[in-house]
């Protein structure tokens, strides 16, 4: 086509665009931080303070004092792991054509199993914590399974199943936890040490962080999503069930299959989440006073890591990153809710994709009236 | 010559990464049937929505009878005295003719309620002035396509059109209700109405166009008196090269059964049997057309022979095996190939590569998988290479190309592509041409035939009578979800099959093609 090669600059800019997801993102979150700086500006406070604290974040070298701490470093990791699960729960569900509204839920569930394991669990090393994850990742996976089930045999809609679950998880939480006898109104006696996900050796290397066994857990996640997703049989029909769910049933895939597994996979990355948040960030039993909102935040970073693996895992860190940068931030006179409002302007921006495609059209047609589009 | 009834001037339309018309001129003389003649994706809709207020030009003036207009709405085009039948129908199916006529602009009595005696009064006299026989107490949903469409013409007689736009009209009409739809539009012409024809039939232009207009991808092409053009001639101008109409194929021997379809019924969408009771026979080695007007029950056909919907009574027997219980998956693997109606719902995933989905079949079988259930990438990419090759698919980024990127022809050679490959007994063929152009049509033409040639069964159902009388050995012609009759090619012809389509059943015209006593069934 003529156009493109007599395009300009700018155009060129909205082709990649509209091309290139992760070009987007990159963009977005850039976006992002720069209104943040704007804001910071006009109500009167230095934004070389809010990096300031992002350094400290992701290389816990403190500019002011000029100290060295890993320490940050490490629980930037740790608030990484759940939102980077969160997310691929989010994400494997997107690409499966679904909306995966629960992972909260199926958070709760496989982080409540994780907790009543640790608890009367074998106490054998090593064998104990696996346990505990592995039935609280199950726990996860049924909890998604069950909406699966309801939308493959039924047609329940996964949103309406999801969010109602999200509640029958959080009382039924709360309820059984607190018959676990020592329990009070907000935590059970503590579990054995065998239970726990320390890491002695990462512990060491982060100047005693919280940073546990559940970050490799994460990694290994995020690979095991993208191996799934890419290189697989069964990734393959359910990526198919997801772009067109029509095209996959008539080529002889077994889509309703398809949408109750992917579910479940969905809900066993939440799950994983719940286990890790629990054994790995506390040594006793929480009677959950509120929704812990991963899964919720799994959303966010599914939609800006474009439902892939490596993007979500990126996007995790980020907002791992922003959500352990907020105590810092206020020490230094930054208000924390500028985390918020950044992350709630990347999600925005990211939605506004739509609309660049519409500035993108709206060009051509300008290019095409001047008569620069032939054919 | 008469003044212009319309006058378009440098229309240009432009939709996202598509220039629709690139400064079209067209002129149509009052009181002529003027046809508008292009390709599916030509721009010919596009021009008549820009002269019915439904679209706004980017650039180009209009007039009407000589004076320029600007024409924002459908109102405004009303008010000119414009006119436009579409190919879908805008009717209230428990509504009367005449409610539906006076429907947005109700005359009232003096007592102030809806005049519809008075209605049904002139609603009559048109009818009779046109000759379109209709009755204005009828209900449409108990009436006929035919007449459904007449109470289209009516409707914008009713509203004073001196122009009508007539959108692709025999689409949807049996040969009969054609030849029918021909003489109005002569009618309407000697009353003084100025006709604008939009079709891709040359056949019909010849008949009732004085001239034509012809369009190709958004651009004139020229504008030619009909009487002195030949339809090679418009043909050509059309497509951009000379056209081959009837495709070459030698006699065939039809080997034994393949599928036979015994006693089927298949609820349609509304819990309604949509194909009823219905019998045939494809033989190895020949091609059988189910001819019929869309709506009939071809696409529950379809859908119960891929398994898409359920069997409710009868058989599906694939080389002597009932297929009618199993998986979609189960078919496939017992030898049936389909090429589905719609290649964007059905044929293929548009977000998938072209490779990804010349597997969509296949991707569990080796060598495109293997241990482990990990997929081999590479075998993957090389069969789509050669299946580019062999196919002729025109593909920018070859094997890893977007579906969606694709002209719908080389999507369409793509899901063939698919089909073939595996190699089936059987290969069902749905309306395989839509929407495609000339050249496109004769390649998917060209392998249809080698298919038949290579000793498989294959059976094609399409709206479009002249792709059926061109491909197929026997013909069944299909009406209100039965077959009526089953006649061999060369006893065929469109009288013959257009009368069946309307629901005619063929007595013992043919030898071999009597009519059951069970509601259409057929000894083949």
């Amino acid at each position: 086509m003529r156009s493109k090669r007599e395009a300009g600059f700018q155009d060129r800019i909205l082709d990649l665009f509209t091309s290139s997801d992760a070009l987007v993102s990159v963009v977005v979150v850039l976006l992002g931080f720069a209104v943040g700086t704007v804001l910071l500006i006009m109500v009167g406070r230095n934004p070389g303070d809010m990096y300031s604290a992002i350094t400290q974040v992701l290389s816990g070298y403190d500019l002011r004092s000029g100290v060295w701490n890993a320490r940050y470093i490490g629980e930037w990791l740790v608030m990484s792991t759940p939102l980077i699960l969160c997310g691929l729960s989010m994400a494997f569900a997107a690409r499966t054509g679904l909306f995966n509204i629960g992972a909260e839920g199926q958070y709760i569930v496989g982080l409540t199993v994780a907790q009543f394991v640790a608890l009367y669990g074998p106490q054998v090393a090593g064998l104990h914590w696996m346990l505990a994850v592995v039935l609280g990742m199950m726990a996860g996976a049924f909890w998604g399974g069950i909406v699966g089930a309801l939308k493959a045999k039924y047609s329940v809609s996964e949103v309406v199943a999801t969010i109602m679950l999200n509640y029958v998880a959080y009382f039924a939480s709360r309820f059984l936890t607190q018959l676990i006898p020592g329990a009070n109104t907000y935590r059970t006696p503590s579990f054995s040490q065998t239970a726990r996900l320390e890491s002695p050796f990462l512990m060491a290397l982060t100047n005693g962080s919280r940073v546990n066994y559940g970050f490799y857990l994460a990694i290994v996640s995020v690979i095991v999503f993208w191996v799934i997703i890419e290189k697989t049989r069964l990734g393959f029909s359910l990526r198919a069930t997801g772009l067109n769910k029509d095209a996959a049933r008539f080529s002889g895939i077994n889509v309703t299959g398809s949408i109750g597994g992917a579910m479940a996979i969905s809900g066993a990355f939440a799950g994983l989440a719940g286990a890790i948040v629990a054994l790995g960030s506390f040594s006793y039993g929480r009677v959950l006073g509120g929704y812990d909102n991963y899964g919720f935040n799994g959303i966010a970073v599914a939609l800006v890591g474009n439902s892939t693996a490596g993007g979500t895992g990126i996007a995790g860190l980020l907002f791992g990153m922003l959500n352990s940068a907020q105590p810092l931030m206020q020490s230094r006179q930054i208000p924390k809710e500028i985390t918020a409002i950044i992350s709630g302007l990347v999600v925005v921006f990211i939605s506004l994709r739509g609309g660049v495609r519409m500035l993108l059209e709206w060009r051509m047609k300008e290019l095409a009236r001047k008569g620069r589009v032939t054919e | 010559m008469k003044a212009n009834a319309i006058e378009m001037i440098g229309i240009t339309k432009i939709f996202p990464g598509v220039v629709a018309n690139d400064k079209v001129d067209f002129s149509v003389a009052e009181g002529e049937i003027h046809a508008l003649l292009g390709e599916n994706g030509a721009g010919k809709s596009t021009l008549m929505s820009v002269l019915f207020g439904l679209y706004d030009p980017d650039a180009g003036s209009i007039q009407v009878r000589g004076v320029p207009v600007r024409i924002k709405s459908p109102n405004d085009a009303t008010a000119l005295g414009i006119g436009m039948v579409h190919q879908h129908f805008k009717l209230v199916r428990n509504f009367t003719v005449a409610e539906n006529i006076i429907l947005g602009m109700e005359p009232r009595t003096a007592w102030g309620d809806v005049d519809l005696a008075g209605a049904e009064k002139r609603v009559a006299e048109l009818s009779t002035r046109y000759g379109l026989s209709v009755d204005p107490h009828a209900k449409i949903e108990n009436i006929t396509v035919g007449m459904q469409q007449r109470v289209e013409i009516l409707k914008i007689l009713y509203r004073d059109a001196e122009i009508l736009i007539f959108d692709e009209p025999t689409a949807v009409l049996t040969p009969q209700e054609i030849d029918e739809l021909m003489e109005i539009l002569e009618r309407l012409r000697d009353e003084g109405k100025t006709i604008v024809l939009i079709t891709h039939k040359l056949k019909e232009i010849k008949q009732v166009a004085s001239r034509c207009t012809v369009l190709r991808r958004g651009k004139l092409v020229g504008v030619v008196d009909v009487a002195s053009a030949s339809e090679a001639e418009m043909a050509e101008m059309m497509v951009g090269r000379s056209v081959v109409f009837r495709i070459e194929k030698a006699p065939h021997t039809a080997g034994g059964v393949v599928l036979r379809v015994e006693n089927l019924t298949v609820l349609g969408p509304k819990g309604v049997p949509a194909v009823r009771d219905l019998s045939l026979e494809v033989r190895a080695g020949e091609v059988v057309g189910v001819a019929g007007v869309d709506g009939n029950g071809q696409s529950e056909l379809v859908g119960a022979l891929a398994g898409l919907l359920p069997v409710k009574s009868g058989r599906i027997l694939l080389k002597g095996r009932d297929i009618a219980s199993l998986s979609i998956r189960e078919r496939i693997k017992a030898g049936m190939g389909l090429v589905p109606e719609d290649r964007h719902i059905h044929g293929l995933v548009l977000d998938f590569d072209l490779d990804e989905n010349l597997v969509l079949k296949s991707f569990r079988d080796a060598p495109y998988s293997g241990l482990g259930g990990f997929l081999d990438f590479r075998a993957i990419s090389k069969h789509a290479a050669d299946l580019i090759g062999q196919f002729d698919i025109r593909a920018g980024a070859g094997p890893s190309t977007p579906a969606k990127s694709m002209s719908g022809g080389n999507q369409q050679k793509a899901v063939i592509a698919r089909e073939l490959d595996l190699s089936p007994d059987l290969l069902v063929v749905s309306q395989p041409t839509r929407g495609l152009d000339v050249g496109a049509i004769e390649y998917i033409h060209r392998r249809i035939i080698e298919e038949r040639d290579k000793g498989r069964a294959v059976l094609l159902v399409s709206f479009e009578l002249d792709e059926i009388l061109n491909l197929c050995d026997r013909i069944a012609a299909i009406s209100k979800g039965t077959i009526v009759g089953v006649l061999d090619a060369k006893d065929a012809d469109e009288r013959r099959i257009g009368a069946m389509m309307a629901g005619m059943r063929m007595d013992q015209t043919q030898s071999g093609t009597a009519a059951d006593t069970k509601g259409g069934v057929h000894a083949l």
